[in-house]
């Protein structure tokens, strides 16, 4: 409120066109808050002076968003979603429309480039406790941003209809088929028809061009509101709210958005955008990452190809699906129990003890009634979100892992290294070695965010500073 | 009778998927072939419509778009259009897919991205092609009486047969030295032996396979010269713009710290 007493008009400059620049903002002022909106999220927006390389990921992300909708705009002029036509509606967008190629190499590789910006984004939380009251809601709406993300790229991937296109679709609906009672209802109403066809194309045409990114939008400015609201974080993860100027009110360790991240910002797009344009220009398909070989054969129902494998940004969770094996089923059952045992030693209320077992009973009951494939995709699943619960989970007095001890840093180093041997696992045939490191990858994977309430707690750690270093 | 076409379906498609996961070495696409050559690309668009667009189709590649290769429409008129399609049109075939199914068990396939299908982890679209068009044998037991070591049992005849000749698969014991004392590991080597030579050298026939797949990797993404032409003037660009916002940068933070 105390921003709108301010006076509004910041170009003083004489002469008679900033005059009337200066009118005109006035003029919108007195109807629209412009200009408070111009202060509270960019010119008088603090955020703490001491932003490494992790932080250039935020903005990225919201480069990336931009650049996907606009190239996806103009793909939409020219894409069919129709089965058959739609195959060769994007080789006639790489052929016959003008800059068509560029548009759709954007988009393609603009794909990938989102994961990997938003994965950097969110290993940032990880290292500094970005999730950490008060940001917890700022965690959650940009967990759901990851999952819209996720939903994104599933629906139009299917778009190109080449053979990939088709079967990993086909394979992932064929995942609810699993489900007890509803599966085979629910994948069939999932897909409009009995397979992957024609139906399902214009459906997921419609969620992948219009209804989810609108959910995706609405996201963003929650996230970057609750953002603004409570300041961001920092590498030292301490709040530099705490120490304020007693004249101006300002955050002595705060530093405006605009021009200070602005530029920076700018030197992060630029660099980002070299690192974008090597591999649209030169190698847009990725060997096979990016763009799979396999998606230029057109989708054929009838020709099932002997090696399916979702795009890289899904592996680490298609390994956990597939690590799910009968035998499989002993160790998780071990693993409730032992986490059960655990949870029983920690709480003292005797009617929640009793609760715990009746839950751990019938828990490990379902493991054994309910076909293994289910609890794949249930662990799939909770694995993909159980990130909503890092600001419960972790207990550390400390937010950044500056000032963590050993347990957190190793813990955290080997989650990472797990995470990408499943994502790697993911992308190859199934043997029984990679199964057995796959099913070691996911209990690990697991245990890092389940056992963080212990360890978290036991971890030595350092003081944090008053205020933020370097 | 929808469900049992899909049975059916996979049952051909298991046996041909396992033998493709056989590896068979690729020879490498000759390092000498400029992907940007016009003669040789010419050549290339030249063999591929005198031999294999009667039943391969290219249908999301223009006529026209043969202008990249330095021709002019009237030269794609005259001698490069067999049908009586317009040079704008798309490369498309007059065989029905329901009659080449009957013929060849499967329709041959559309080439216009099969440079780019077929890449894999053992060699570029390009390798494979270069190999398998020069992998033909002579196989009684197959209804072509051709059969193909790249692709086990492929529907398709040896075209180019009366060029490169007619080779045969011998097998040979080879002996390896393997272990200190002397010991050896018998290996059964399959060949393929030329038995009967075609109007071509070898090395001739090399050269045009090496021509066609080279067309054929120029018609997977015709823009592919021009992508990478533009991509070193955006990353000119960018590094002049790097330049501006990192002196930009230094000059606004010189007052934080």
């Amino acid at each position: 409120m105390a921003a709108a007493q301010k006076q509004p008009v910041v170009f003083t400059g004489a002469g008679p066109l900033n005059g009337a620049v200066s009118g005109v903002l006035t003029w919108v002022d007195q109807r629209f808050p412009l200009m408070s909106l111009w202060r509270d999220h960019l010119a008088e927006y603090y955020a703490p002076k001491n932003f490494n390389f992790w932080y250039y990921f935020g903005s990225l992300a919201m480069l990336v968003l931009v650049m996907q909708i606009a190239t996806g705009i103009f793909l939409t002029m020219h894409y069919k979603p129709d089965a058959a036509q739609a195959f060769a509606s994007v080789e006639y967008i790489m052929r016959d429309v003008p800059g068509g190629w560029l548009i759709r190499y954007m988009h393609s590789t603009g794909a990938s480039a989102f994961f990997i910006v938003v994965y950097l984004h969110m290993f940032r939380g990880l290292l500094y406790g970005s999730y950490r009251k008060p940001r917890e809601l700022i965690w959650i709406f940009g967990m759901l941003i990851y999952l819209s993300l996720m939903a994104e790229a599933f629906f139009g991937y299917l778009l190109p209809w080449g053979q990939m296109s088709y079967w990993g679709a086909q394979v992932i609906v064929n995942l609810f088929d699993a489900l007890p009672v509803i599966g085979p209802d629910l994948s069939t109403w999932i897909r409009g028809d009995f397979v992957v066809s024609d139906a399902t194309l214009n459906r997921f045409f419609s969620f992948h061009v219009i209804a989810i990114p609108l959910v995706l939008l609405g996201l963003v400015a929650a996230h970057i509101m609750a953002l603004h609201e409570v300041g961001s974080n920092n590498p030292d993860g301490v709040e530099i709210k705490n120490v304020k100027d007693p004249k101006t009110g300002r955050p002595v360790d705060g530093i405006p958005f605009h021009p200070y991240y602005t530029v920076k910002d700018t030197l992060g797009v630029v660099v980002f955008l070299i690192v974008f344009c090597v591999f649209m220009f030169f190698m847009p398909e990725g060997g096979g990452y990016l763009l799979e070989y396999n998606n230029f054969i057109p989708a054929d129902p009838l020709k099932t190809p002997p090696h399916i494998a979702p795009v890289w940004y899904f592996t680490p969770y298609y390994s956990i699906l597939r690590a799910v094996t009968e035998d499989f089923m002993w160790v998780l059952a071990a693993g409730i129990i032992g986490y059960a045992v655990l949870l029983t030693m920690t709480v003292r209320n005797d009617l929640l003890k009793l609760a715990l077992f009746v839950a751990t009973a019938i828990a490990v009951v379902l493991l054994f009634r309910i076909d293994p494939k289910v609890w794949g995709v249930v662990l799939m699943g909770t694995a993909s979100m159980i990130f909503f619960l890092l600001p419960w989970l972790d207990q550390s007095p400390v937010k950044s892992i500056r000032y963590k001890g050993a347990l957190s840093k190793a813990a955290l180093t080997v989650f990472v290294i797990v995470f990408l041997i499943l994502g790697y696992l993911g992308t190859l045939t199934v043997t029984e070695g990679r199964t057995l490191l796959a099913q070691f990858c996911t209990l690990i994977y697991f245990a890092f965010f389940l056992l963080m309430p212990w360890y978290s707690r036991m971890d030595k750690t350092r003081p944090e500073p008053e205020r933020v270093t370097g | 009778m929808m469900l049992a076409r899909m049975l059916i379906g996979m049952m051909l498609a298991a046996p041909i998927a396992a033998a493709a996961s056989e590896s068979v070495k690729l020879d490498r696409m000759p390092a000498d072939v400029n992907p940007n050559d016009p003669t040789s690309l010419q050549r290339g668009a030249q063999v591929y419509v005198n031999y294999c667009l009667g039943c391969h189709s290219a249908n999301y590649m223009r006529y026209n778009r043969l202008t990249d290769l330095g021709l002019t429409e009237q030269q794609i008129r005259d001698n490069l259009v067999f049908t009586g399609a317009k040079v704008g049109e798309l490369m498309k075939i007059a065989m029905e897919p329901k009659d080449s199914r009957d013929w060849f068990g499967a329709p041959p396939p559309d080439l216009t991205v099969i440079a780019r299908s077929r890449s894999s982890g053992d060699g570029s679209g390009a390798d494979w092609l270069y190999t398998y068009l020069r992998s033909f044998y002579r196989d009684p037991s197959r209804p072509t009486g051709w059969n193909n070591a790249v692709f086990p049992n492929v529907g398709m005849p040896h075209m180019l047969w009366r060029l490169q000749g007619q080779q045969v698969l011998k097998t040979e014991v080879v002996a390896i030295p393997r272990g200190a004392k002397g010991e050896v590991e018998k290996h059964e080597v399959q060949k393929l032996v030329l038995d009967q030579p075609g109007s071509m050298k070898p090395a001739e026939y090399d050269r045009l396979v090496a021509d066609l797949v080279n067309f054929l990797a120029y018609m997977g993404e015709p823009a592919r010269h021009f992508r990478t032409q533009l991509g070193i003037w955006a990353l000119f660009i960018l590094g002049v713009l790097f330049v501006f916002a990192y002196l930009l940068k230094k000059e606004f933070w010189k007052d934080v710290h």
